[in-house]
């Protein structure tokens, strides 16, 4: 009895979840005219025409090639520099651990609103300007500490005894590091990827700051078109539906991966 | 865990100081630099010393934007952690309704920031929405509900938008420091006859420590520095009602462009954020010391 009742809450929590999304994509199966003309639950007459817009017109659909190049490397950097950064913080007691931990952190804890312009500066000096390269790199200033932080967890929960046994059969670190310890954490490791390709696909300051036409990611092409042409809140409500596509398919595909890192309990 | 003392673990550090240094001290130094120069153009600079800083302090809509913020992001944390613990106590422990609610809880995080905004216009609005509509229909509120008409109604629908967005977060981690907890001390919690309340208090509340940390402690920072969803569903407004810190600051160094006094408030948030960050970390780690977690 007690189950079915939390079940039932949790049921409805989930019913309210999902209704502003669905909101969104009843929307966005409709003209501009009809949101405009009648209030329906449901989309009455089924039109693909803001979908066809979008997905047939380059300076759109370009933004979501763009968003997802700069999430991928962002994703593959911040992994790369984190992972050996974390075993040192999980294993290793040195000089000024724990400042340069919470330093780390403190880095999430920017407002990113007027680090946007020195940003512009910075990377128009070194010639990134408009690159999908500069656009992942600024991501990982959130994104690397976060990782950083995520692995530690995950990193703590192998015994050390395993290193030691991989050292005294005269493995060097570097091998042991990647053929047998990382497959150890895999998982965490899966987790830690979806957490930094979450945070990088949401961003939009920097994102929008840091690009002009080449690299432009969808969040900011959306808003460019709002202000030009007025709120054609079918098509702005396709291309929302759009942007949560690629999220939906990443958890999608890792959501196994995803339990089994949550069951390690190490995120 | 004992671990070992070894200095030479810096050079697996290194690479992580050297590429978030590159993106945090070069600004950082920017806008320490801007925040004490009055600039006139390309290489006419004025040295200012604090006026800057003096004038932000003493800046009466600093004031009221940061006392809005203080509110927001206490409220955020009263709602959002005893909400996120709750969903997560509820959520299934085995079979394919574990992937399928981590999908559900994951799917808002996963949306652009300036999306969620949209997504919560089209969902409120008083002629289009289901929500607007949906809450007019009953009769009960006077005025009807319009999200950009009081800033009652404006800040309800910011702080809806907040909840429904951020909480799964919560969600998530807490689940994740439930699932950590061995089968065993549930054993022990029902050998004792304890109440779900009793293993609840000393048993799950206690384990979830180190992911509340990471919750409390994200949620605190994010909501501190909320920009793109409220400035793309209110606009700051009716007035400034719903005018966050991150709004008010774009509004002077990006839009105005008044770079020193931008650079100067700049500071002054990042160290707000900071201290009170730290204070949480402090706390909330000290608060486990007494129970062996």
């Amino acid at each position: 009895m007690k189950v079915k009742k939390k079940t039932i809450g949790l049921l409805i929590y989930f019913a309210i979840l999902i209704l502003p999304i669905y909101w969104m994509l009843n929307m966005s199966l409709r003209s501009n005219a009809d949101i405009l003309a009648s209030f329906a639950l449901y989309p009455k007459d089924i039109t693909f025409v803001n979908y066809l817009k979008i997905l047939t017109d380059s300076s759109w659909y370009m933004g979501y090639v763009n968003s997802m190049i700069y999430v991928f490397m962002n994703t593959v950097i911040a992994l790369t520099f984190a992972l050996p950064a974390a075993y040192a913080f999980s294993r290793y007691r040195f000089l000024g651990d724990g400042q340069m931990f919470f330093w780390l952190l403190t880095n999430r804890m920017a407002p990113a609103a007027v680090f946007a312009l020195p940003f512009f500066q910075l990377y128009s000096t070194i010639g990134l300007l408009d690159t999908h390269i500069a656009v992942a790199l600024a991501h990982c200033l959130f994104n690397v500490p976060l990782a950083v932080w995520i692995l530690e967890g995950f990193m703590s929960g192998i015994p050390k005894e395993i290193d030691e046994t991989a050292f005294i059969d005269g493995y060097r670190f570097p091998r042991f590091f990647i053929t047998i310890f990382i497959p150890l954490i895999r998982a965490g490791v899966g987790v830690t990827a979806f957490f930094c390709f979450m945070f990088s696909w949401v961003e939009l300051l920097f994102a929008r700051t840091l690009t002009v036409t080449a690299a432009k990611p969808i969040s900011a092409i959306m808003t460019r078109t709002i202000s030009t042409s007025g709120l054609d809140y079918g098509l702005l409500a396709a291309a929302g539906i759009l942007t949560i596509i690629p999220g939906a398919l990443v958890i999608w595909f890792v959501r196994n991966h995803l339990a089994k890192g949550f069951a390690l309990g190490r995120v | 865990m004992d671990k070992w003392q070894d200095n030479r673990a810096w050079f697996l550090v290194l690479p992580v100081f050297v590429i978030v240094a590159f993106s945090a001290l070069i600004p950082l130094m920017t806008v320490v630099n801007y925040s004490v120069q009055d600039i006139f153009g390309p290489g006419e600079t004025v040295f200012v010393g604090t006026e800057w800083f003096k004038q932000m302090l003493g800046d009466y809509r600093l004031h009221d934007a940061l006392l809005r913020q203080f509110l927001f992001s206490g409220l955020v944390l009263l709602i959002e952690i005893p909400l996120g613990i709750l969903i997560a106590l509820a959520m299934p422990k085995k079979g394919w309704g574990v992937s399928t609610s981590l999908v559900i809880l994951a799917l808002p995080l996963l949306i652009p920031w300036n999306v969620i905004g949209t997504i919560w216009i089209i969902f409120t609005r008083p002629d289009i929405g289901l929500f607007g509509v949906g809450i007019n229909s009953l009769n009960l509120l006077d005025p009807p509900f319009d999200h950009t008409a009081t800033p009652l109604y404006a800040w309800i629908t910011v702080m809806l938008m907040e909840v429904w967005h951020w909480t799964p977060l919560v969600a998530l981690l807490a689940y994740a420091g439930l699932r950590a907890i061995p089968e065993a001390y549930y054993q022990a919690a029902r050998i004792d006859g304890a109440s779900p309340w009793a293993t609840f208090w000393y048993i799950q509340l206690p384990k979830m420590r180190g992911v509340l940390t990471i919750a409390v402690l994200l949620r605190w920072m994010d909501s501190f520095l909320i920009y793109a969803e409220p400035y793309v569903l209110t606009g700051g407004g009716p007035g400034n009602s719903t005018t966050f810190l991150s709004i008010y600051l774009v509004k002077i160094a990006l839009q105005q462009f008044d770079l020193g006094p931008g650079a100067a408030f700049s500071l002054i948030y990042f160290l707000i954020v900071l201290l009170f960050s730290f204070i949480f970390y402090q706390a909330l780690q000290r608060v486990g010391k007494g129970e062996k977690g």
